[in-house]
């Protein structure tokens, strides 16, 4: 579905009069394919690069060196544009910088309105976006009377409506009170389950990682680490190189574990950690 | 709270004339400004009185709310009748030291408030009845012509449809800003016109650093949407004459021929 190969990205910083001031290498030499379908997760430090690696999924940006392919198009065609921003949709991380207009169910046909969609047809896709995102009943109402929460799944809709392979969410639960938060990722992962919605999820939140098929993690514009949750959460070490921070559950068991507790090196969240305790008590490892 | 306000001042009746067409609305209002001006006698306000009236009764607009639109243009509507008052020359029927009034001078500043208070009342209905978002769509529709002339038609109303979502954000904004300025002991309340002017800069800066970030992110957003500009694109509420709206225009018409042949 997606396929970056050898991706470069370069931001020039200039002064007053042109002169280059600075580069930052954005994305560096970046190659990773992601398959349909799948739900990936993307990790980082600030400024390691991952709204760069985002924006070049969609053509916002297109890579100086290498190539990015969506869907099997090149995003350095013009010509593609159009068709790659309707395959893979994207929510951001302020919910009241992406809603353009006045009502719920216009905002949500901003996307389809662009592509010409007929007008038989629009009120169509608004209203299924809407109902999959549960906000049917504010279809008439403003935006701007909505939770936060809310205005997030006003943009996944008006992401739906466009009906998309695959949704990027740059960050889109930052601004979120716990409530919201859990309302957006239940809701990327049940497109990905339903509708087989290929999900990129990009967060600085380690729990909201941990239920991702895999996880990709970025530093000063490469991707370091690429696996399973499990995979990268066990290696606690290199994980902490790249200043990211261990679920504190999972962080717990593995020092239980160096300390030659009956526990696994891993475990994903609470429940599993439950669960590795009640096995260790009925082998009598505990008493 | 600031975030419900309504910009413009639309008035949700529902009524017949909130259902029209907003093209409709929109030449009515013209209509009703030419018609305004062509008739020389005061006969020619029972017309244009009672089609006012008329649409207000059948909009269910409150009076007090119609009389309400007419204060911000009190001022101009005394200056107006003063001038008219006092510059016309003619038969003078009163004078105090170098004011002189004619017999005239009362004649054409009765005329002339009489006039413009029609105006105001009869193009203030319109934003009474028409949200602002089916006026800027209007708009877009009935300037399409000058399209062939490079006026962007369309990117000015979406410029102004953006607006209309974003004042109420902005102004949010505003107070917080200000009350956060205030909590660090800005006054903004005493001093002359130059010292607070001055209290305002720390707002006014803070809040078009974030305008334009705001401004930066929609229309990222916009672009990942899709968005290239009016070309090629459909709408979800296209504008579509009913019947009603047919009938209205033609007793428009009506209204029009009427006005200029009466007197
Ligand atoms: N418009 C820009 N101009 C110049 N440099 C930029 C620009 N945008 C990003 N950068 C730089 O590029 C690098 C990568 O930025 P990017 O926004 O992709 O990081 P990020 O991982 O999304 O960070 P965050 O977690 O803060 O969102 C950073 O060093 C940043 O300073
Ligand atoms: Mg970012």
């Amino acid at each position: 579905m997606i396929r970056f190969e050898n991706a470069v990205f370069e931001y020039i910083r200039r002064d007053d009069e042109g002169n280059v001031e600075g580069i930052t290498r954005a994305l560096d030499d970046v190659s990773v394919h992601i398959k349909r379908g799948e739900f990936v997760a993307v990790l980082g430090a600030n400024g390691s690069g991952k709204s760069t690696f985002a924006k070049h999924i969609n053509g916002l940006l297109v890579p100086e060196e290498g190539k990015v392919f969506v869907g099997g198009l090149d995003t350095s065609d013009d010509n593609n544009l159009l068709k790659i921003r309707q395959m893979a949709g994207m929510v951001f991380q302020n919910p009241d910088n992406q809603i353009i207009a006045q009502t719920v169910e216009e905002d949500v046909a901003f996307g389809p309105e662009n592509m010409g969609v007929p007008t038989d047809e629009m009120q169509q896709r608004v209203d299924e976006a809407l109902e999959k995102v549960g906000l049917i009943a504010e279809k008439d109402n403003s935006p701007n009377r909505l939770s936060g929460g809310q205005k997030q799944r006003v943009a996944i809709a008006g992401v739906l409506a466009m009906k998309p392979e695959c949704i990027i969410f740059d960050e889109s639960t930052a601004m979120l009170d716990p409530a919201g938060r859990k309302e957006v990722i239940a809701t990327a992962h049940e497109l990905n389950k339903n509708n087989n919605i290929t999900v990129i999820l990009i967060t600085h939140y380690m729990n909201e990682a941990m239920g991702a098929d895999r996880i990709l993690v970025m530093d000063h514009g490469k991707i370091v680490m690429d696996g399973t949750p499990r995979q990268i959460f066990s290696k606690p070490e290199e994980i902490r190189k790249y200043k990211l921070e261990v679920p504190e559950i999972t962080e717990l068991a593995y020092r239980l574990h160096k300390a030659g507790a009956p526990m696994p090196a891993f475990v994903l969240d609470e429940d599993e950690f439950m669960e590795a305790i009640r096995s260790a008590k009925a082998a009598g490892a505990l008493s | 709270m600031l975030r419900d306000i309504t910009i413009g001042q639309y008035y949700p009746s529902g009524s017949i004339i909130h259902r029209l067409d907003p093209r409709v609305k929109f030449a009515g209002t013209f209509v009703y400004i030419v018609s305004l001006f062509v008739f020389k006698t005061f006969w020619g306000f029972l017309p244009a009185a009672v089609w006012l009236i008329t649409l207000v009764i059948m909009a269910r607009i409150p009076v007090k709310y119609l009389l309400k639109g007419l204060r911000p243009m009190l001022f101009l509507l005394l200056f107006m009748a003063a001038m008219n008052l006092l510059m016309t020359p003619g038969e003078v029927i009163g004078q105090w030291w170098i004011i002189k009034v004619t017999k005239e001078g009362i004649r054409s500043a009765a005329f002339m408030s009489l006039r413009l208070a029609l105006l105001i009342m009869g193009s203030s209905l319109m934003t009474y009845t028409t949200t602002p978002t089916a006026l800027t769509a209007a708009m877009e529709h009935i300037f399409r012509p000058l399209k062939i002339i490079r006026v962007p038609v369309h990117e000015l109303a979406m410029m102004m449809s953006i607006a209309l979502r974003f004042i109420p954000i902005l102004l949010e904004e505003t107070d917080r800003i200000m009350k956060a300025q205030q909590a660090r002991g800005a006054d903004f309340e005493s001093g002359g016109l130059i010292k607070r002017a001055k209290a305002m800069l720390p707002i006014l800066v803070p809040l078009f650093v974030s305008a334009f970030r705001r401004a930066g992110d929609l229309a990222q957003a916009m672009e990942a949407r899709c968005y290239h500009g009016g070309k090629g694109r459909t709408k979800l509420h296209p504008l579509k004459y009913k019947l009603r709206d047919i009938i209205a225009y033609i007793i428009m018409i009506g209204y029009l021929v009427g006005c200029i042949f009466i007197p």
